[in-house]
């Protein structure tokens, strides 16, 4: 074998290994919480070794009869997805010690699914789609229902399996009409042969584009696919659910952009309808459905449908800027999101940890420290600046005003108005109200990764932290859209 | 000196920065820390005021360094925006001082919470960069939601959210326009925008969508509402802060943006802005008659105090706008006055209804001097702040339009009603409630917050000169701008 092809899935190649290697350790070590401890220090190991080798890379290539390229848009997303995926390891030390949770089975798995994502990110064939995604999905499943002696969580993760797995139906049915068109599976035949003039009428083309879209559209939890979003975040363990947040999101946006952008660029118009359906749907229902609720876990699933939605108008705009703003807003998302997830995490009292908003009554009494860290985060999802969510928003509604669409515009931003409403609610609860118990000390790790999401949401406006991103994003969108003059 | 705005501005968040490492227990540091971290501030920027060159056009201070993207970190100020800088960095450490002993809970909290949202306030002024204004602009609302919503009375967390949400929803329609500006000129530079020549039909959208966010801001009637309640329930300073600077933002940004930008459509939507401003003028004052709590008095009639502010602006002549500036600022300096007189009151009594107060002369003949200068002023009597203000805005809307002028001038008269009968009912008749008997009169604390607005006040009555000399030249350019605009389309309409 060509010693440079190897040299493009090298990060895959170290998560593969380390992943089976690690699961050496574990069946071959003895016994209980402590082998768990270490492989989970080491999986930190292989993920940031997997980091530097992604951070390393550099130029454009594609392997394997072009099902899979490297790119500055997969180091993007790699590096978002290695680092989501370190942290919520790192942050899941605290609450499963605790639980006694900590067993081996969990770091493997983490791994084998993170490899799966930086799968999907690659992929540029149907094949390699379904490959990654199922490797992610069905190691997810059994992370949903890791607590296993929890009837909640079993829940989760058989819910999470079944509309999984009808979600990965449609996907292949889909990608079967596809291939069944175009005769091919590749991103670069599609393309081909989706330009021919009578193909932006062809009822097969139209019907596999729709249901891979909603196969995507499941993974990334946009409405109307998202129903199992809210029952699965509250269900599954909450540093599982910090994980299902973020890099997933990341991996499915990913295969969307370069679905749509790399394979499907002749029928943009056909797509666009769906994108923006799907994207005015998510924002509007992210932002009523989540008024009413009560736990924070479900709210933040509520929070984080309306959040896709606001990416997603990103790609509605098809063209530079607004590629390069789904990738900025993921950046910032999952920042935001792992920080929440941790001050979650640290809602917990003697009894245990609670998931009631009403439980952060009066916080900033009894915690200053951790309810101002959340409160930053509360602003910053509303989208306030001078705080990171601003931005996020800022680098996704200017392609969309450049691109004229201006009712999405305005339907964007009023609903965002609709999601402080709630965001707000927090913060009154923990700033307004009278003090409810103090929580449990805070436990280091996960305070850690909490400081650091706050100090990120923070430092997003000065050029080094929020220059750097916009700029690599900048780059990696304008290698799968060219720009275009103005 | 050429980083001096940044200075300025940044100079409040190093101080709540300080107070951030303090210990909870330590109130009277955060508040000495406070106090002079503001007074530093204020002697700042009047360092600015003495470099500023009165007769140069254009902006002065300028500084410019590369940001996120392509998005420029660029400060400067002109005739307009200094002057509020410096009205900013003025009730500061008179704000400090009105909490110090009325806030006893929280103290670090409030006097960070207080000093970003200096920071914020003077950002607003000074930014030369529609997204480094806007993030100035919105950031303040976090502090201010806070302050409310912490430290307010008893239906704070409805006047907080009303506030927030109220704000939020008119500006994020200005986000917009400003990303049409964007795309339109390529670039958010100020200055560079104030020169670029936007295409008459595209104006109205973006004049519009500046109108949200500035008309919620201001306020004006019938977005007026969330005010009552944010100045009811915020603690005097929050109130102080909100009449004083924040609804100044609203008309500094229809200086700065909508008029220079929007020439034409400004123009056309001139009688739009006319006829809610007689309505605000009108019925405000006439809600303001029937009032039975001080502060809410004395928001509507900020309301419609600022009625004359929009007709001033949209006048478009130096008188108008020189009016408008001047009324600003009056505004400022005696509507702070007023909560905080509100406040002296409310500390010892515990009580904001009118009906509760009556005789206060006998006990409180400092305070009822004081109280009466600023009536007088809110009145517009000749020889006050108020009086320049009212005299050339209407002034000026008599030249535009008579009627506008004749409907504006009955503002007057029933603010004279509403305020001398504020004042006859809580200063003046016999002292009959035992609760008021045992009032001190004010505390040399309360007289060196007084003081300064009372000299001001009639200063600037007598002799209005350094606030008009200050603003002659930006006011002159805006307004040559704006003419000749009406010039260009007027020759293509009769081509």
């Amino acid at each position: 074998m060509d010693s440079a092809l190897l040299h493009v899935v090298f990060p895959e190649l170290i998560l593969a290994i380390g992943a089976m290697g690690l699961l050496m350790i574990g069946v071959f070590s003895p016994k209980g919480e402590g082998s768990g401890q270490i492989v989970a220090w080491l999986a930190i190991g292989v993920l940031v070794a997997a980091l530097v080798a992604v951070y390393m890379g550099a130029g454009s290539a594609s392997v394997f009869e072009g099902a899979f390229v490297s790119d500055a848009m997969t180091r993007f997303f790699k590096i978002l997805i290695l680092i989501a995926a370190a942290l919520t390891l790192f942050m899941t030390f605290d609450d499963f010690g605790r639980e006694r949770l900590m067993l081996f089975e969990y770091p493997v798995l983490m791994l084998l699914s993170t490899l799966g994502m930086l799968m999907m990110v690659s992929a540029s064939d149907l094949i390699a789609l379904y490959l990654g995604l199922e490797l992610q999905s069905l190691a997810l499943y059994v992370l949903a229902a890791f607590k296993r002696d929890d009837v909640k969580s079993s829940e989760a993760g058989l819910k999470y399996f079944v509309l999984g797995a009808l979600s990965s139906g449609m996907l292949l049915y889909g990608a079967s009409m596809l291939y069944g068109v175009t005769g091919s599976t590749s991103y670069a035949v599609i393309a081909e042969a989706a330009k021919a003039p009578d193909m932006a009428t062809n009822i097969g083309l139209t019907v596999g584009l729709v249901f891979v879209l909603v196969g995507l559209a499941f993974k990334v939890a946009a409405v109307p696919f998202h129903m199992w979003t809210p029952d699965v975040y509250q269900g599954a363990p909450t540093p599982v659910t910090a994980f299902f947040a973020g890099a997933p999101k990341v991996a499915a946006i990913a295969l969307i952009l370069r679905f749509t952008q790399s394979a499907m660029p002749a029928v943009a118009s056909q797509w666009q309808q769906i994108i923006t359906f799907l994207s005015i749907a998510s924002m509007v229902l992210g932002a009523f459905a989540a008024i009413g609720q009560t736990n924070i876990k479900r709210l933040l699933a509520y929070s984080s449908i309306g959040h896709v939605g606001f990416a997603l108008i990103g790609l509605d705009a098809v063209n530079t800027e607004g590629t390069a703003g789904v990738l900025i807003y993921f950046a910032i998302y999952v920042a935001m999101t792992l920080g929440a997830f941790a001050c979650v995490l640290s809602m917990r009292r003697k009894r245990g940890n609670v998931e009631d908003i009403a439980e952060l009554a009066g916080l900033a009494k009894t915690d200053l420290t951790l309810a101002s860290i959340l409160a930053l985060l509360m602003f910053s999802l509303a989208g306030i600046p001078p705080l990171a969510g601003f931005w996020a928003k800022w680098y996704v509604f200017l392609p969309v005003v450049k691109a004229g669409l201006y009712p999405l515009a305005v339907i964007g931003v009023v609903t965002s108005v609709v999601g402080a409403y709630y965001y707000l609610r927090i913060v009154k609860i923990m700033f307004f109200d009278e003090p409810a118990e103090a929580f449990a000390p805070r436990e280091g790790k996960t305070f850690a990764v909490m400081a650091l999401s706050a100090a990120f949401v923070l430092a997003f406006v000065l050029p080094i932290v929020g220059g750097t991103i916009v700029d690599a994003a900048t780059a990696a969108a304008a290698i799968l859209v060219p720009p275009q003059p103005l | 000196m050429s980083n001096i705005l940044s200075v300025t501005t940044f100079l409040p968040l190093v101080g709540a920065l300080i107070i951030a490492t303090l210990n909870p227990e330590a109130k009277s540091n955060a508040r000495w820390i406070a106090l002079w971290t503001t007074l530093v501030t204020f002697a700042v920027s009047l360092l600015i005021w003495w470099n500023f060159e009165p007769t140069a056009s254009g902006f002065q201070f300028l500084e410019e360094y590369a940001w996120l993207g392509s998005l420029k970190y660029k400060m400067g100020v002109d005739g307009i925006s200094m002057l509020f800088v410096i009205l900013t960095t003025f009730l500061m450490p008179l704000c400090i001082l009105a909490s110090w002993e009325s806030i006893e809970d929280r103290v670090k909290e409030y006097m960070i919470a207080f000093l970003v949202l200096e920071t914020l306030m003077l950002g607003v002024f000074c930014a030369l960069d529609l997204v480094l204004f806007y993030l100035f602009f919105e950031g303040g609302l976090i502090p201010m939601f806070i302050i409310i919503g912490v430290w307010g009375g008893k239906r704070r967390v409805y006047a907080s959210f009303k506030f927030f949400l109220y704000t939020l929803l008119g500006s994020v329609l200005m986000l917009l326009a400003m990303m049409a500006m964007y795309w339109h000129a390529g670039t958010t530079d100020i200055p560079t925008l104030l020169q670029t020549k936007f295409p008459p039909e595209m104006q109205w959208w973006l004049w519009i969508a500046f109108f949200a966010s500035f008309a919620v801001k201001l306020p004006m009637w019938p977005v007026h509402t969330w005010l009552p309640d944010a100045h009811v329930e915020a603690p005097t300073a929050g109130s102080v802060i909100l009449a004083g600077i924040l609804l100044k933002m609203g008309g500094y940004g229809f200086l700065r943006f909508s008029l220079p930008m929007f020439p034409n459509a400004s123009a056309d939507l001139a009688p739009f802005i006319f006829t809610l401003s007689i309505v605000a003028i009108i019925y405000t004052s006439l809600v303001a008659l029937v009032q039975e709590d001080i502060k809410k008095l004395i928001a509507y009639s900020s309301v419609a105090h600022m009625g004359f502010v929009t007709i001033g602006i949209f006048t478009a002549s130096q008188q108008g706008i020189d009016g408008a500036i001047f009324q600003m600022l009056s505004h400022g300096i005696v509507s702070a006055a007023l909560f905080l007189c509100v406040g002296v009151i409310y500390d010892r009594t515990h009580t904001r209804e009118i009906a509760a107060y009556g005789g206060l002369v006998e006990r409180m003949p400092k305070y009822a001097t004081a109280f009466m200068v600023f009536t007088m002023a809110n009145v517009g009597l000749p020889g006050t702040s108020g009086f320049i203000g009212e005299f050339l805005t209407l002034l000026s809307a008599f030249k535009a339009n008579t009627w506008v002028a004749i409907f504006a001038a009955t503002g007057v008269i029933l603010s004279a009603a509403y305020a001398l009968y504020l004042y006859r009912r809580v200063i003046f008749g016999a002292l009959e409630k035992a609760s008021l008997r045992s009032l001190l009169d004010l505390s040399p604390r309360e007289v060196a917050i007084l003081a300064p607005l009372v000299l001001l006040t009639i200063f600037y009555g007598f002799y209005p000169a350094p606030v008009l000399d200050v603003t002659a030249t930006s006011v002159k350019n805006l307004v040559q701008t704006y003419q000749s605009a009406q010039q260009v389309s007027a020759a293509a309409l009769t081509r």
